[in-house]
């Protein structure tokens, strides 16, 4: 296999199928290492990265800091609330700033769209998208895809769902991205006022019955109803969402097939699934979490890769 | 580029016959015993020896394991290309026990001193040995011997020297390469 095409994770819309497998591939190795009783490879002893949150994360921001240790980078860490941005310097200002520090690599997550990639044109630093805005989510896509190829055994002819705030996820879009350049079909399923008009363009079917949407999919990957990002209201109530869109036993139970649940957390339980689902044998939320410690180490070890000495 | 056959079948068979004895002297019936093919060549010499062991020399329930080094070399970022991992399976514990690394050629010894790294990663062994199937002499960057060889070749850098099996190349040879001048 060769190298990755891209220099810089900023979106799912930029790799080639054969990136993806690389990724995926590349994580199952890593996944071993952290089965291993010391779970820690010397691979990037000589990178340093910083791990820049300009929006508020717990799971994305850990999960990263955790492949980075596991693979032996340099850490630094920054979050907008306790920095300069708050007395107005610009992004490029901030992140140059801490180039200036023989930077390598900058995770970043930022709530506008196209912040990564702006930031990968200004600074000499492999760049990484930890989320921007409503726009994607990269690594979260490769986790969601490594976690169903594990259970599914491949994701060519996977029928999954995904369910719930379409318009507001990043998650969403960086999923329908990822599994229709690796051959799934796509469902996207939710109220008509969470469901973007343009989504039928993208090649993913529309539902608006979650009942149709469990009865025809593999995998139903549950969004988390993002309050923070809605302005005004999109539904009636949590009451009514929980009774149109909430997943229960009961809808599982009825199927005549078992199907697998994702959540990219964190959960609204009681709201989009319930607690019996979440903490069922259908849920695979805490293997991804897993998962997506391993997906990360790859993406950083593909891109470190790329940075070869005397270029960097 | 011409390929001459320096070692042919027969030779390459007294060669894994004679390591499997000294193997035996050493470990007896391999209880307190690991043998680890290095990837991604060291596992076809391992599992000739193993079955080799157990066949003509009636020793059973050899435990084996699978070592990959890509994520300890030491020249990530620094050659051009993929470094791709392959598939690591260490299900035994190698704690307190005696690992012997299996590879099929011993060139520089940078393979070994990262399997060395890599191998702590799931204990301490109480003893680490190298067997070798080639030892290409005086080519070494590193001061990593094997504690037991096949057969030692002498070449230069620019060769190569490559072993071919049966079950995977449909004939058991040692090539040296010579690259086009």
């Amino acid at each position: 296999m060769s190298e990755l095409s891209v220099n810089h994770l900023l979106g799912i819309k930029h790799l080639t199928a054969e990136d993806i497998q690389l990724i995926l591939d590349t994580a199952k190795e890593f996944k071993e290492v952290l089965n291993r009783p010391i779970k820690k490879v010397p691979t990037l002893r000589d990178i340093t990265i910083a791990n820049l949150f300009f929006e508020n994360s717990t799971r994305t921001r850990l999960s990263f800091e955790l492949a980075e240790k596991r693979l032996s980078a340099d850490v630094v860490n920054f979050s907008a609330a306790s920095s300069s941005v708050k007395k107005g310097e610009t992004l490029v200002d901030t992140v140059n700033n801490i180039l200036s520090m023989k930077v390598d690599m900058v995770v970043m997550r930022h709530p506008n769209p196209g912040a990564g990639e702006f930031l990968s044109q200004h600074v000499d630093a492999s760049i990484v998208n930890a989320g921007d805005g409503a726009h994607e989510h990269p690594t979260q896509a490769l986790l969601d895809a490594f976690s169903i190829r594990e259970r599914l055994g491949s994701l060519e002819g996977a029928k999954v769902a995904i369910v719930g705030d379409i318009v507001h996820s990043r998650v969403a879009l960086s999923n329908v991205l990822l599994l229709k350049k690796m051959g799934a079909e796509v469902m996207v399923c939710g109220p008509t006022t969470l469901v973007p008009k343009y989504m039928h363009t993208l090649g993913v079917r529309v539902e608006h019955n979650l009942q149709t949407a469990i009865e025809w999919c593999d995998v139903a990957n549950m969004l988390r109803v993002q309050h923070e990002r809605q302005d005004i209201k999109y539904f009636p109530s949590i009451a009514e969402y929980r009774a149109q869109y909430g997943l229960t036993m009961e809808h599982l139970d009825a199927l005549e097939k078992p199907i697998v649940v994702m959540h990219p957390g964190p959960i609204n339980r009681g709201v989009e699934i319930t607690s019996e689902v979440a903490d069922s044998e259908h849920a695979i939320i805490l293997d991804q979490v897993e998962n997506g410690v391993a997906v990360r180490m790859a993406v950083l070890y593909l891109l470190a890769e790329k940075r070869k000495l005397g270029n960097s | 580029m011409s390929k001459r056959e320096i070692i042919d079948s027969r030779e390459l068979n007294i060669a894994l016959n004679r390591l499997c004895c000294k193997l035996i002297e050493n470990h007896g019936d391999f209880s307190n015993s690991i043998l680890i093919g290095l990837q991604p060549r060291g596992g076809q010499v391992l599992s000739r020896l193993v079955k080799l062991l157990e066949a003509e020399y009636g020793v059973g329930s050899i435990r084996t394991g699978l070592l990959d080094i890509t994520f300890y070399r030491d020249d990530f970022r620094r050659r051009p290309g993929h470094l791709q991992p392959n598939k690591t399976k260490i299900e035994h514990l190698v704690e307190d026990q005696k690992v012997v690394f299996i590879d099929d050629v011993l060139y520089t010894g940078r393979s070994v001193r990262a399997a060395m790294d890599a191998i702590l990663s799931y204990g301490r062994p109480s003893k680490m040995e190298l067997l070798t199937l080639i030892d290409r002499r005086f080519s070494r960057d590193l001061p990593i011997q094997p504690d037991y060889k096949g057969r030692q070749v002498d070449s230069i850098a620019s060769q190569r020297v490559e072993v071919l099996w049966e079950e995977v190349d449909g004939r058991d040879a040692v090539l040296l390469t010579e690259p086009a001048s």
